[in-house]
């Protein structure tokens, strides 16, 4: 039987350094266009490059790496919203994509108003929709609010609206990107669940996540994109695995992409000391920002999260400092960190302290793992201990 | 979409389309329906007088119109009562002007759902033109009452309402061409240059001038080169076509063979910009 995706050397190519804004004006054209009669280039990088892999009726893959891998930009040439540079993909299905809990949804509308317009613009027919509005309603549980403008809805009963519409699709090819990294911990159980349901019904699903956990319960199939190539495609226990050991040698440094635009702040680079640490050692990193002005209050937001994503814990850091426009260095050191033996992301900012803004964050992009020590009484600690170490505590006999 | 159809097969590659792609659009024939009745549900949620400001607007700016224009400048209407006179024109106009700047924004607006989900992008532009005609609908309502309360009670107007449907749909759908075309046109060019956001409303001032709306057509021919650039103009054939039941002397075929080709040119090259364009909107949007 023909695979149901067969994607075949799909190349994406995005433009930078060019374009200044989110968007281009007749003035940036036309001085690009300048630079290229007289042989500058136009600086240019793959998002992708040479991709190819078949997937089966049926299967469930997913697809993991680092943010800017490429993973979110494959979904959308799958999603045929914005087209490959070079490369051909045969589609033999229905797809619906999800690259968003909500699209469309408007706050001036009633919840029942929202759940058409979502529907519609998901690729439901009207019939289909008028069908199901009872489940769709039933599932999300907020059917007394259903004449009620959408503006009044908390965010987690929008959510839930939104995503009782999307389980309620009915594609051959499903492809979800991240949705589930919103909402509770409940309401990810019951999407994680109905996705399971999906897949088990014959569906074809292409799931892209920053949780691990997930995409191991949910996929058979994993494969690992970096820096817009492909890294490996296998089972999804092999796929994680070799993804969680490079993690641990590579990923303790973040460097920005390069920019020409030097009107805004921003965080050039953070750079652990090491890729892993004792439970007892100070975690130290380097960082380099770069301000376009000079900032009154420098503020520093550290934040670390474990591999599932959740918060372990925060630091904010007041400075004091105003600093003048221009590049900084800065040396951080976290001495007593109380974290168990396990894999972690830390997250950086820096802002203004008054009023308070952020000026750029790093957010979830270093990795770094904290080692289990062995004190002499075969002790080692295991993750259902919880997060934290005590350390200062202690016992006496009374 | 239902689960029965197994056998759809397509291929996703980098080459520009070639065709309108008008199968497709029929096949999302349904978004059309919802964005048009999106807009038109949030553009009268939380007023209190509702669709009544798609009647109430074009009769207060006709008042004023037969105020200032007929009755202190003393423009000629060519053998129009003033009131039905500039109506007639502000309908269209209406139509056309708010079709535009609805249509020229709409890409940008919907920005958010472009990144996300895959449909045909014409649907965005040709649903705001659809939300432009509902208002213009309404407020026909009004003009025809008006003309069935010339037709009784002012001696000596008369006319067909068959040779006015006739002759004013004609103007109807010269504008709704025209705004289609131009109007994906500076969708798509607003996509890519925000510049247009600032060149759209500065358009719509420059083309009510050039418009016969507030004046008759007639006015037009002491001024040769005038005549020509408004000749060009599809609300020129829009607006002769739609006053000519009313007894309007200004009728000239031959401007109105000008207005239907460049309405014509108009909408193929709007809607052809905006296709080959449309691929890369999600990357810039």
């Amino acid at each position: 039987m023909k695979p149901i995706i067969d994607i075949q050397g799909i190349w994406k190519q995005y433009q930078i350094g060019g374009q200044k804004g989110r968007y281009l004006s007749i003035r940036e054209s036309i001085s690009q266009m300048g630079r290229q009669l007289f042989g500058g280039k136009k600086a240019s990088f793959w998002a992708l490059s040479d991709i190819s892999f078949p997937v089966n009726k049926g299967e469930c893959v997913g697809i993991i790496g680092k943010n800017g891998a490429g993973k979110s930009t494959l979904l959308k040439i799958l999603s045929s919203i914005t087209p490959p540079t070079k490369g051909k993909i045969t589609m033999r299905g229905r797809v619906a994509s999800l690259l968003e809990v909500g699209t469309g949804f408007h706050n001036e509308l009633t919840g029942r108003e929202n759940i058409f317009l979502n529907g519609s613009i998901l690729g439901m027919k009207r019939t289909e929709i008028i069908h199901q509005l009872d489940e769709i309603v039933e599932f999300s549980g907020v059917s007394q609010f259903l004449d009620t403008p959408l503006k009044h809805y908390s965010s987690g009963m929008q959510l839930r609206l939104a995503f009782s519409v999307a389980a309620h699709l009915n594609p051959e090819i499903l492809l979800i990107d991240e949705v589930l990294a919103v909402g509770d911990a409940e309401f990810q159980r019951k999407c994680l669940g109905k996705m399971d349901e999906v897949s088990k019904s014959g569906r074809t699903i292409i799931f892209i996540s920053h949780d691990l956990g997930a995409v191991s319960q949910l996929c058979s199939r994993g494969i690992w994109l970096n820096e817009g190539q492909m890294q490996f495609d296998g089972p999804v226990d092999d796929c994680l695995q070799n993804y969680e050991h490079w993690i641990t040698q590579h990923g303790n440094k973040h460097i920005a992409p390069q920019q020409e635009d030097l009107s805004t702040h921003s965080i050039l680079s953070v750079q652990l000391s090491q890729n892993s640490y004792d439970m007892d050692s100070a975690i130290d990193f380097s960082m380099k920002i770069s301000l376009a002005e000079r900032v009154q209050h420098l503020v520093f937001g550290l934040m670390i999260r474990d591999v599932r994503g959740k918060v372990v814990g925060s630091q904010v850091i007041h400075t004091g400092r105003t600093e003048q426009k221009g590049e900084h260095d800065y040396q951080v050191r976290i001495p007593k960190h109380s974290l168990a033996p396990d894999h972690y992301t830390l997250s950086v900012s820096i802002a203004e302290s008054s009023p308070h803004n952020v000026l750029d964050s790093v957010v979830n992009l270093i990795t770094f793992e904290i080692t289990s020590i062995q004190k002499g009484n075969n002790f080692s600690w295991d993750r259902s201990f919880g997060p934290i170490v005590f350390h200062q505590a202690d016992i006496q006999k009374i | 979409m239902s689960g029965s159809n197994t056998n759809i097969e397509y291929s996703i590659k980098p080459n520009k389309p070639t065709q309108l792609g008008l199968t497709e659009l029929w096949r999302y024939r349904e978004l059309f329906y919802f964005f048009t009745w999106r807009d038109i549900k949030v553009k009268y949620k939380q007023t209190i007088l509702g669709f009544l400001w798609a009647i109430l607007q074009p009769l207060m700016m006709m008042m004023v119109f037969v105020f200032f224009f007929s009755k202190m400048m003393k423009m000629p209407t060519n053998g129009v009562p003033p009131p039905i006179f500039y109506l007639s024109g502000l309908l269209l106009w209406n139509l056309f002007s708010s079709a535009l700047s609805g249509s020229a924004n709409s890409m940008v607006e919907n920005a958010n759902i472009i990144k996300k989900v895959y449909f045909p992008r014409l649907v965005i532009p040709l649903s705001s033109v659809l939300v432009s005609l509902f208002d213009f609908l309404m407020g026909l309502i009004i003009f025809i009452g008006m003309i069935f309360y010339y037709e009784f009670s002012v001696p000596g107007f008369d006319i067909s309402i068959p040779s006015f449907l006739g002759y004013y749909s004609i103007g109807v759908l010269l504008t709704i061409i025209s705004a289609c075309g131009l109007g994906s046109l500076l969708a798509a060019l607003n996509v890519k240059y925000r510049d247009f956001r600032y060149v759209i409303p500065f358009l719509i001032q420059l083309l009510m001038f050039i418009s016969p709306v507030i004046y008759p057509v007639s006015m037009l021919k002491g001024y040769p080169w005038l005549e020509k650039i408004a000749s060009f103009n599809p609300l020129t054939g829009a607006l002769m076509a739609g006053r000519m039941p009313f007894g309007s002397t200004d009728m000239d075929w031959g401007m109105m063979g000008i207005s239907w080709a460049s309405a014509g040119f108009i909408f193929i090259l709007g809607l052809i910009y905006f296709r080959r364009t449309e691929s890369y909107f999600a990357d810039l949007a």
